[in-house]
């Protein structure tokens, strides 16, 4: 069986885009410059956060949130509310 | 006069909010039900298996109608590593016929079904809606803002069924800060299979029969978690959920995880030649009787995820909650009754808890998850030396098998030694106690 990346199945998820606001933040991006570990790179399942090393900063790819809670527990400075109301993902199956 | 829209507001549509607005509006109470998905369901993820007992007192037979999978016959346990299992489990005719003990569901379609009784029986139900904070007057709950323009709702009582991240019952001050060691992330795919396949690869006689696999033990290096693959009626869920801080502290990725979960020999068989049709993550409570917040104030009851009600060991949750959202209803019933919607009323809430499995299971096992914090290798070792002493036994090689079981017993004794064996056991019995 074909491994699956996490983009490949981001596909079969349903989503309603909030193209206005972002659900998700961090609180002090400077702390992120010299955060070690870097865990919201690699705990998220829908990989949202992302190194730019250019920019020295985390890039948040929030339309692809599953809404798990998973970075919110995982570093304090990850700001996370719920999407608004009817946005975000929408399981077909659960 | 104050404010007063309803007599109750229930936030979250899951097992839990579902279950409390059901029983209020059967009663005839005036109860709104608030969920911020499109649909109930439609955030909601669980392995999942569904207990019968508390929602068949709700509503009786509900499985007739309710778009369950398959009712689960046989459950298996494996401890595994990365080359072989080693499997017990249970299959009972016992569960093979009415009323049944549990069964596979897809959340997202049963928690729709859920929601369409709850409105049968009376209740409002407001979807796409997400409740911010609630409001306080002279100490009291008195209401709920809500993300919509004049969107302020005011009722004698708020339920809050609002899952595990519960911001409800935080910003009220009833619970601690819920830390990375005490959540687990559970990521499953639904993998689709004919019906046939389903029924041959477990070997049950059709659709309605379903197997259940809990997958734990070395394979996992040493993080705290459980795997699982459930049987639905053309599909299968597979998925593995671990401690947040084991995946911190181990780099791992999840998806890596279920990925490698996939491909291991004893469970590509299972899945193999099956389309991917979901993937799905949340988080699951798992600190226990402990990690419980204070689960009333006045005007203000937290049922379900919301007050930390899973019991891991035995991957029950959603029974739990349907179970808390029925009593905080009774409770409600009460209360109205005397007319007095205060903390000391709504404490009766807590009481009635006690008196159930709900905090009598997860109070029995409440020092569990330190016991795993502190010895990982429980979870590790003990497994391991099983699974290898299983491989031995069965390998027939031209070893005596006296020397076989010589050998068994001294890599028991170089492994653990007697004395930390002995401490371990009576550690577990004194934490189960
Ligand atoms: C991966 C995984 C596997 C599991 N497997 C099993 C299993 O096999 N068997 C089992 O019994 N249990 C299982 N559980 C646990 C079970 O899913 C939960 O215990 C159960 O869903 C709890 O029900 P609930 O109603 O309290 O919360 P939820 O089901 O989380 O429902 C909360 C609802 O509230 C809504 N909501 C939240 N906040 C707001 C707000 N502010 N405004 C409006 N709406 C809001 C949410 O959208 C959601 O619909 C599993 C959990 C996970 C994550
Ligand atoms: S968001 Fe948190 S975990 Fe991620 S880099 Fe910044 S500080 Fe580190
Ligand atoms: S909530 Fe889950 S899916 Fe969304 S960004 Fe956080 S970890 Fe990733």
């Amino acid at each position: 069986m074909k491994k699956l990346r996490i983009e490949d199945k981001l596909y079969l998820v349903g989503y309603n885009v909030d193209h206005e606001y972002s659900h998700l933040g961090i609180s002090d991006p400077e702390v992120c410059k010299t955060c070690e570990k870097k865990q919201c790179t690699y705990v998220c399942p829908a990989s949202v956060y992302t190194w730019d090393e250019k920019e020295q900063k985390i890039n948040i790819n929030y339309d692809a949130c599953l809404e798990c809670g998973t970075c919110r527990f995982a570093c304090d400075y990850i700001t996370w509310k719920y999407p608004r109301g009817g946005f975000g993902v929408a399981y077909k199956f659960g | 006069m104050r404010k007063k829209d309803f007599d109750v507001i229930v936030v979250g549509a899951g097992p839990a909010g579902l279950a409390a607005a059901y029983v209020l509006a059967k009663a005839g109470v005036d109860v709104i039900i608030i969920e911020r998905g499109k649909f109930p369901g439609a955030k909601n993820v669980m392995g999942g298996i569904f207990y019968r007992k508390p929602m068949d007192d709700l509503i009786p037979e509900f499985y007739k109608e309710a778009p369950v999978e398959r009712h689960i016959i046989e459950q298996r346990m494996w401890f595994m590593d990365d080359v072989s299992h080693f499997s017990m489990g249970i299959r009972t005719q016992k569960h093979n016929s009415e009323p049944y003990n549990c069964f596979s569901v897809l959340r997202a379609q049963f928690d729709k079904w859920f929601s369409k009784k709850v409105v049968e029986a009376g209740a409002l139900l407001i979807n796409e809606t997400v409740v911010t904070e609630p409001i306080v007057e002279d100490g009291k709950v008195v209401g709920v803002r809500t993300d919509r323009p004049q969107g302020d709702l005011y009722a004698d009582c708020v339920i809050a069924a609002d899952g595990v991240q519960s911001f409800l019952a935080k910003s009220l001050g009833l619970r601690k800060k819920i830390t990375p060691d005490k959540v687990a992330l559970g990521v499953k795919e639904i993998i689709s299979l004919s019906e046939e396949q389903v029924n041959d690869r477990f070997g049950v006689k059709d659709v309605n029969e379903g197997v259940t696999i809990e997958i734990t033990g070395p394979f996992l290096k040493g993080m705290e978690g459980m795997a699982w693959i459930y049987t639905n009626k053309s599909s299968v869920s597979i998925g593995i959920g671990v401690i947040i801080d084991d995946l911190i502290k181990h780099n791992m990725n999840p998806n890596d995880l279920l990925e490698s979960l996939k491909s291991h020999p004893s469970v590509l068989p299972l899945i193999e030649g099956g389309e991917t049709m979901e993937y799905l993550a949340h988080v699951i409570p798992e600190g226990g009787y402990k990690s419980i917040p204070k689960m009333y104030t006045d005007g203000f009851m937290v049922a379900g995820d919301a007050a930390m009600l899973v019991d891991s060991v035995h991957r029950e949750g959603s029974n739990l909650a349907v179970e808390s959202g029925k009593l905080a209803a009774r409770t409600y019933l009460e209360a109205k009754e005397a007319g007095d919607f205060s903390e000391k009323t709504l404490s009766r809430y807590q009481d009635k808890l006690e008196e159930t499995f709900v905090l009598q299971d997860l109070k029995y096992y409440r020092n569990l998850p330190e016991l795993l914090e502190e010895k990982r290798y429980l979870l590790t070792e003990y497994p391991q030396f099983l699974i290898d002493a299983m491989v031995e036994i069965y390998t027939v090689d031209g070893t005596p098998k006296p020397e076989k079981f010589r050998k068994i017993k001294d890599e028991l004794k170089n492994r653990f030694g007697y004395v930390g064996l002995a401490k371990d056991l009576y550690t577990i019995w004194r934490k189960l106690r």
